[in-house]
């Protein structure tokens, strides 16, 4: 992000005044409108917003490839001087893949399942540099090494459900260069992969682009990844850009009110035990786009102007121009704006030394694997492979890995949703494993789960209020409670979760995601539980509604002293919620401590590996500490390497830890590490 | 006059009570009530649904069954016919009971085969000639005149037609008045219901197609089922509007008396599907383990049997049985009754498995997702969670098979009857009908009337259901809702 | 992969077990053999006598399961259950009642079944694909509406119409094809042409309705826009990458009917008067022969678990997620 360009040059592509629309039910409502922006070569261009902004159908309609209900309703996209929307379709395909050619979200679906990884690749290079044959199997070789995949000719001839999520990603940028284009549009490129992984692929973006002197067109929600990237950011709200402005600039004065909303909604350390500033309300809907600024509604700033008037660029300084009439009538901001550090925090110390709620001891969780003609068991997947955990009332402690580390299933056995294959769970220091459904029954409403998508976790044809009685008619069921009584229970719930009582007689439908997961909190506090484990209940939600459901969470851990497991992967959440960290490794635990030492002082490889790769929102400081990057991905847990797990991958592995899994090993009376460096 | 309740009088009605109470079912949920008014809102869906409730219509008023009294003689206690009867034989009376001698050609008043007939010369001779004999019904009102029959018929259409304008017309100024009641705007459903309609505003609307139920579809379909009703009505008094078969019997009775045995296949089938497939496919997907691999053991093996070959198979037997206890019926209508409803049994028990693997692969989706690992985590019961959770989730496939399958259904009976694996050979049906003219394709000329009913009116049947078929899987499939 | 195709065959063991035991007890536990005798003598000349005579004579005289009377393996073998059920894992399907080989006549009749099956499966296969393409390439114009319109009503219509249509029409009118009847070698030839076509063209509808569905489920995926992303033209996406991946869908419907073609179709062979399977399934169910009706249920089941098989196979060879696990 260094070197400094020459903005002035004419751009590779220029995006003027773009709108564009989806068809439903004979109307067309309009999703993007007036969108202007435009990339140099060598540029990274962040295009940022939450999900259904219109960020990723505007993508699309650059390449003129919107879905069948999608409208281009007016503007011009211009590409190398060349009016893209009044190109032919035989001349527009020529641009597609050879122009600029575009890499999706999600890498699993967006590879042809059936063909081999060199047929897609070798599709692009017949189509635009017109290779053939060898000459193409060539070419296909280099750009998969170019790509960073080892062994790429044995590559050639596999399939993508022979390559892992980060490898599939990797194909995907392969296909994408294999036509030489001059911008690369890359939409949520690693949205869906972790981050570690994450962190590869975005070197390797980087790399590949500074070398080919390519544009690129990043979209994403993610603040970090835009912070790690960009050379400019262009903000988009409701279908709208409201603020643009070169990197550098935009970290250290975002001047929309919006913008400043989504920084101060960022949990982190320094925010720790208050309360994270939110973005009242919802985002506007398509069919209800408010009049004036599209963000007055929601504008702790916004007065008459804001609402009658839609505001146009102000110029803010050097390339930083932001949409808002704060920037012409500076006055009009109000200081309710900087409201953060609210004492809350202190409540939380009080009970500490008491019994522990949950304590789990080398819990296990095998699922075996049948292979042959007589389905015999051949083996194990080692999901939970021993872990052991302590916890506390009115204490939060966060298990963190990435996917396929086995942090769920410890939940779903703790829980007892799955039979732990040994080991044990006590609640309350009663064993609960291996315990029958009827011994199991009275215990349940001592622990309760949030999923993790609000979208799965309701049943949509039950109302909200069936829902959150579901469980007070299973588990409290002796009570016999009255209706009216159910009737009253329900609504303190829901007034509880900050939802209207209203609510009661509507269905999931009606609600946002964020809305969503209330109702779903609500049906676990019914049963009034002192337990909650939380799986990742964040991680489907935008930024703004995030720092809602924490703020929730950390208030009624205050109130009613619940003891929270959170499952996680956010390093982010983490730092605001827990007090205690578990991180998590092919099934194990490799380092527990409290949140201060874990995250300020990483003892294991893969702690600090992990910290390392998480793209930090704030440039200044993630630039500071040193950079591990993971080599390779993580094993399948079926197969787990000899030795420590973590060996393969780690840049102290010695002899010993080829051999011998590391022992438990106590740093300080709250501090564990599994690694043959301490000992 | 004795009621008589056939056992398929029974499904039938129960069919009906299911329907209601399904209706007050799904409009107290949202979901599926929205599903239904996406279906109200299908204009082909909506055409089907009114053709199909005038098939319904017929077929409920053929499922009233009683015994006539017989004349009954003084003091003795009253005796009742061994006919079974129902209410659309006693309004089809003429045509039931004007039965000529053999085959005639539409609104004939001449049979369809020459015969020697002996005619009296106005000097009082008698003269034997061949030639096509008089009817003893159809056009008897023409007396002599034979000659005046087309302008009869023509006559006798305008003024069934002109009746038909009236109730049409009436009928959709009730519409109308009804949609200006309303007043709210059907397309823009965010608007609360406005002021009153002028009468003239909603007529256009009406006809525009600007209302939320596709009532422009529903009218003009009726409209037409009006106008053939009513000619049909006004022709039949005096003609045998569709000719008559073999025995004479008039071949527009025979093809409403179909409609009724197609609708019993179709959908007295569907109640032995359902609670199999859907009890098994969920309990399967539920449970997995050696429940699942027992009921797909099951269904595998039931399947691997070609349809045709074990409902074959299954009708023979059932055949013997029923020939081997002649004793178990009291009348033949009962004992047709009995094969009707035992060919609904067979071949419910043999095309369960498809449905039953459908439900199967969805409830293995559905056990995953969070909300059934939710009411597991509070300990609900699986019983519990199999109605509360799963099944819910599923009726929109349940509903899409049922629609599905009953064209499947009806056009299967044809066959099978074809096949001599079908109804009762006395029990009338589309598939009889078929059977029984198929072999006059030979004659010369082609006696091709009975067949061509046959076909038309099941054709129109299976496109309605098809098409409402259609309308209802693009509204209950939740990839299509959004 | 072999594992995998072992097990499927392994399998269908215990499936043809299922059938086998299935049939028995519909043909001789629901009705006894004196049912049977009674049903096929008729009325009038029901004697005691007679049907002791009709039983022995076709092997019904014996115990079902177990022969208390026989010694030593004859308890098992002296049975109902093993000479009529057992016996035909064997491919011994016993006589008809007009005393001929089952076995045999089911040997010399499957070639008209399949000289009338094969042409019909493979033409219809192709017309209904290339058809069912054709509304996917065109999908959301008149085209495709109309199409989709002619599918639905085509499917509407009685296979029995199609065939007396089909008949009355090209026979009757247009003379053009012997209404019915089979002929030998090349002769056959022109028997064969109107069956067939009737054939195809009854099963346009519902197949090419289907087809159409998976083709634009397919074409919603992601993989396909990435195609388009790629500058492709919209026949190379249909053609290239649609395709490849609709078949695995058309495959499972497809390859489990391509055994059963050997039983020939019930209804086209009967009209058309050609000595198949069909027509001899018809006929024997009309006449109530019980050993030829279940002859056949058991070889269609076999069949069709062989043609479960072969899906399975050729899964292997489509899907490659399938043929590398």
């Amino acid at each position: 992000m260094s070197d400094k360009r020459d903005l002035n040059s004419t751009p590779l592509l220029e995006v003027s005044n773009l709108s564009l629309g989806f068809t439903a039910g004979g109307r067309t409502l309009a999703a993007v409108s007036g969108l202007s922006f435009a990339v140099a070569a060598g540029e990274t261009y962040a295009l940022l917003g939450e999900s259904g902004c219109g960020k990723s159908a505007s993508a699309l309609a650059l390449m003129r490839l919107l879905p069948a209900a999608g409208r281009i309703l007016g503007g011009d996209v211009c590409f190398e001087g060349r009016e893209l929307f009044a190109l032919p379709e035989t001349e527009m395909r020529g641009v597609r893949g050879g122009g600029m050619a575009m890499i999706f979200q999600e890498p699993a679906t967006s590879l042809n399942p059936v063909l081999t990884v060199g047929r897609q690749i070798g599709e692009v290079l017949a189509r635009h540099a017109g290779l053939t044959g060898d000459a193409a199997q060539k070419r296909a070789e280099k750009l998969l090494a170019a790509v960073g995949i080892a062994d790429p000719a044995r590559r050639l001839n596999e399939y993508p459900f022979q390559l892992s999520g980060g490898m599939k990603q990797r194909v995907m940028i392969a296909v994408a260069l294999a036509g030489n284009p001059r911008l690369l549009v890359a939409d949520e490129p690693t949205t869906a992969l972790d981050v570690t992984i994450q962190a590869q692929i975005l070197d390797l973006l980087q790399d590949l682009q500074a070398e080919r002197e390519m544009g690129m067109l990043l979209i994403t929600h993610d603040l970090g990844v835009v912070a790690r990237m960009a050379h400019r950011v262009g903000v988009m709200y409701a279908g709208e850009l409201v603020e643009e402005a070169a990197a550098a600039d935009f970290f250290a004065t975002p001047r929309h009110p919006y913008t400043e909303a989504l920084f101060a909604a960022l949990p982190d350390l320094s925010r720790r035990g208050s309360r994270l500033q939110t973005i009242a309300g919802q985002v506007p809907t398509l069919a209800a786009m408010p009049a004036g600024c599209r963000f007055a509604p929601r504008c702790p700033h916004a007065w008459e102007r804001c609402r009658s008037e839609s505001p146009d660029w102000s110029v803010a300084g050097d390339g930083h121009r932001v949409r808002c009439h704060l920037l012409s009538e500076a006055d009009r901001r109000s200081p309710v704006a900087t409201v953060v550090a609210e004492a809350a925090a202190s409540t939380v110390a009080a009970s500490v030394a008491a019994e522990p709620v949950l304590q789990v001891a080398d819990l296990k969780v095998h699922f075996p694997i049948r292979r042959g003609i007589l389905q015999r068991t051949v083996g194990h997947v080692r999901a939970v492979d021993g872990v052991s955990l302590n916890l506390t009332a009115g204490r939060t402690l966060a298990l963190v890995g990435e996917s396929g580390c086995g942090k769920t299933t410890v939940g779903k056995a703790v829980l007892q949703l799955l039979a732990p294959t040994a080991g044990s769970v006590r609640l309350d220091g009663r064993e609960i494993a291996g315990l029958s459904r009827r011994e199991l029954r009275p215990l349940r409403r001592r622990m309760q789960m949030v999923f993790q998508d609000p979208f799965a976790s309701l049943n949509p044809r039950l109302t909200v209020g069936e829902i959150i009685a579901e469980g007070m008619q299973a588990l409290l069921g002796d009570a016999r409670k009255s209706a009216a009584e159910m009737q009253a229970a329900i609504a303190a719930l829901l007034a509880q979760v900050g939802l209207d009582a209203g609510a009661v007689d509507r269905y999931p439908h009606e609600f946002s995601g964020g809305q969503r997961q209330r109702i779903a909190i609500a049906r676990a506090l019914a049963v009034q539980p002192e337990l909650l484990i939380c799986d990742e209940p964040t991680s489907a939600l935008d930024v703004s509604v995030q720092a809602q459901i924490l703020n929730l969470l950390g208030e009624l851990q205050a109130s009613l002293g619940l003891a929270y497991l959170f499952i996680t992967h956010n390093f982010a959440v983490v730092e605001h919620l827990a007090h205690e960290v578990a991180v998590m490794y092919l099934g194990r635990i490799v380092e527990r401590g409290t949140v201060e030492d874990v995250l300020r002082q990483p003892q294991h490889p893969y702690t600090k590996a992990l910290l390392s790769a998480v793209p930090s929102p704030k440039p200044a400081t993630g630039a500071g500490g040193s950079i591990i990057r993971l080599p390779g991905e993580t094993p399948s847990p079926s197969n787990p390497p000899a030795g420590c797990h973590f060996h393969p991958r780690c840049a102290f592995a010695t002899a010993e830890c080829r051999e011998r899994y590391p022992d438990e090993r106590a740093l300080s009376a709250t501090r564990v590490v599994r690694c043959h460096l301490y000992r | 006059m004795q009621p008589v309740l056939l056992w398929s009088d029974l499904f039938i009605w129960l069919l009906v009570a299911a329907g209601v109470i399904g209706a007050w079912w799904s409009a107290r949920q949202p979901l599926l009530a929205a599903a239904w008014a996406r279906v109200g809102r299908s204009r082909p869906g909506m055409a089907a649904a009114t053709l199909l409730a005038a098939f319904a219509l017929v077929g409920l008023l053929d499922s009233l069954h009683y015994r006539p009294q017989l004349p009954a003689k003084d003091g003795e206690k009253a005796a009742y016919s061994i006919e079974v009867l129902s209410v659309l034989d006693a309004l089809l009376t003429p045509l039931r009971t004007r039965v000529e001698k053999t085959y005639s050609a539409p609104l004939a008043t001449r049979a369809y085969a020459k015969e020697m007939l002996e005619i009296r010369q106005p000097d009082g001779s008698v003269v034997k000639q061949r030639d096509y004999p008089r009817l003893r019904h159809g056009g008897a009102a023409l007396g002599d005149d034979e000659g005046r029959a087309g302008a009869d018929i023509a006559g006798r259409a305008l003024r069934a037609l002109a009746v038909a304008a009236l109730v049409w017309l009436a009928l959709c100024a009730l519409v109308a008045r009804r949609i200006a009641g309303h007043g709210a705007p059907a397309a823009a459903s965010i608007e609360p219901a406005g002021e009153p309609l002028a009468f003239g505003a909603a007529w256009c609307r009406l006809w525009r197609g600007d209302t939320a139920f596709a009532w422009n579809a529903v009218l003009a379909t009726l409209g037409i089922v009006l106008a053939i009703a009513c000619v049909l009505a006004g022709l039949a008094g005096e003609y045998h509007v569709f000719g008559t078969d073999k025995v004479g019997q008039d071949v527009l009775y025979q093809v409403l008396k179909s409609v009724r045995t197609a609708l019993v296949i179709g959908l007295v089938t569907t109640l032995v599907t359902l609670p199999l497939a859907v009890f098994l496919g969920i309990v399967a997907g539920y449970f997995r383990g050696w429940i699942d691999d027992l009921i797909q053991y099951l269904y595998t093996t039931l399947n691997s049997i070609p349809g045709v070959l074990l409902i074959a198979a299954a009708v023979l037997m059932m055949q013997v049985v029923i020939d081997t206890h002649p004793q178990w019926f009291a009348t033949a209508a009962e004992r047709a009754d009995l094969r009707l409803l035992a060919l609904c049994f067979i071949l419910g028990l043999t095309s369960w498995t498809g449905l039953a693997r459908l439900l199967r692969g969805e409830a293995l989706k559905l056990r995953e997702l969070e909300y059934v690992q939710a009411a597991q985590a509070f300990g609900v019961s699986d019983l519990r969670i199999l109605g509360r959770h799963l099944l819910p989730n599923l009726m929109h496939i349940v509903i899409i098979a049922l629609v599905m399958d009953f064209s499947g259904l009806v056009l299967a009976e044809a066959v099978l009857s074809y096949v001599g694996i079908g109804v009762d050979p006395t029990m009338i049906s589309f598939g009889t009908m078929i059977n029984n003219a198929r072999m006059e394709l030979g004659r010369e000329p082609v006696v091709w009337w009975s067949l061509t009913a046959a076909f038309a009116f099941m054709f129109v049947l299976v496109l309605a259901a098809n098409l409402l078929a259609d309308a209802v899987r693009d509204a209950f499939d939740p990839r299509m809702a959004r | 992969m072999l594992a995998y195709i072992v097990r499927r065959l392994l399998y269908a063991i215990p499936i043809l077990i299922g059938v086998n035991l299935l049939t028995f007890a519909l043909f001789f536990v629901v009705n006894t053999p004196d049912d049977m005798a009674r049903m096929q003598l008729g009325v009038k000349r029901v004697t005691p006598e007679a049907i002791e005579k009709w039983k022995a004579e076709r092997g019904y005289d014996k115990p079902l399961f177990v022969n208390g009377a026989a010694a030593g393996v004859g308890a098992v073998t002296e049975t109902i259950f093993f000479e009529k059920s057992a016996r035909m894992f064997a491919g011994d399907f016993g006589r008809a009642e007009d005393g001929r080989d089952i076995a045999r006549e089911i040997r010399t009749r499957m070639v008209p079944s399949l000289a009338i099956a094969l042409p019909t499966f493979v033409l219809g296969l192709f017309v209904t694909v290339s058809f069912a393409l054709l509304l996917a390439f065109f999908r959301a114009t008149p085209l495709d509406f109309w199409g989709v319109v002619l599918c639905v009503a085509m499917m509407s219509i009685s296979g029995l119409f199609y065939i007396i249509g089909g008949q009355y029409l090209f026979s009757k009118i247009f003379r053009l094809v012997p209404i019915s009847g089979f002929g030998e070698g090349l002769d056959a030839l022109r028997f064969l042409v109107l069956p067939v076509l009737i054939g195809v063209v009854s099963g346009i509808g519902s197949s090419t309705r289907w087809y159409r569905t998976i083709f634009l489920e397919e074409i919603n995926k992601d993989y396909v826009r990435t195609a388009r992303a790629k500058g492709l033209s919209e026949t190379a996406v249909l053609f290239g990458h649609v395709l490849r991946n609709a078949l695995i869908p058309i495959l499972t419907g497809v390859v489990v009917v391509i055994p059963l073609l050997f039983m020939g179709s019930l209804l086209t062979e009967s009209f058309f008067g050609i000595p198949g399977l069909g027509s001899y399934t018809i006929d024997a169910i009309n006449a109530q022969d019980f050993a030829v009706v279940r002859a056949m249920v058991f070889i269609g089941s076999v069949l069709y678990i062989v043609g479960l098989i072969l899906t399975d196979i050729s899964y292997t060879l489509v899907d490659p997620r399938i043929r590398f696990n």
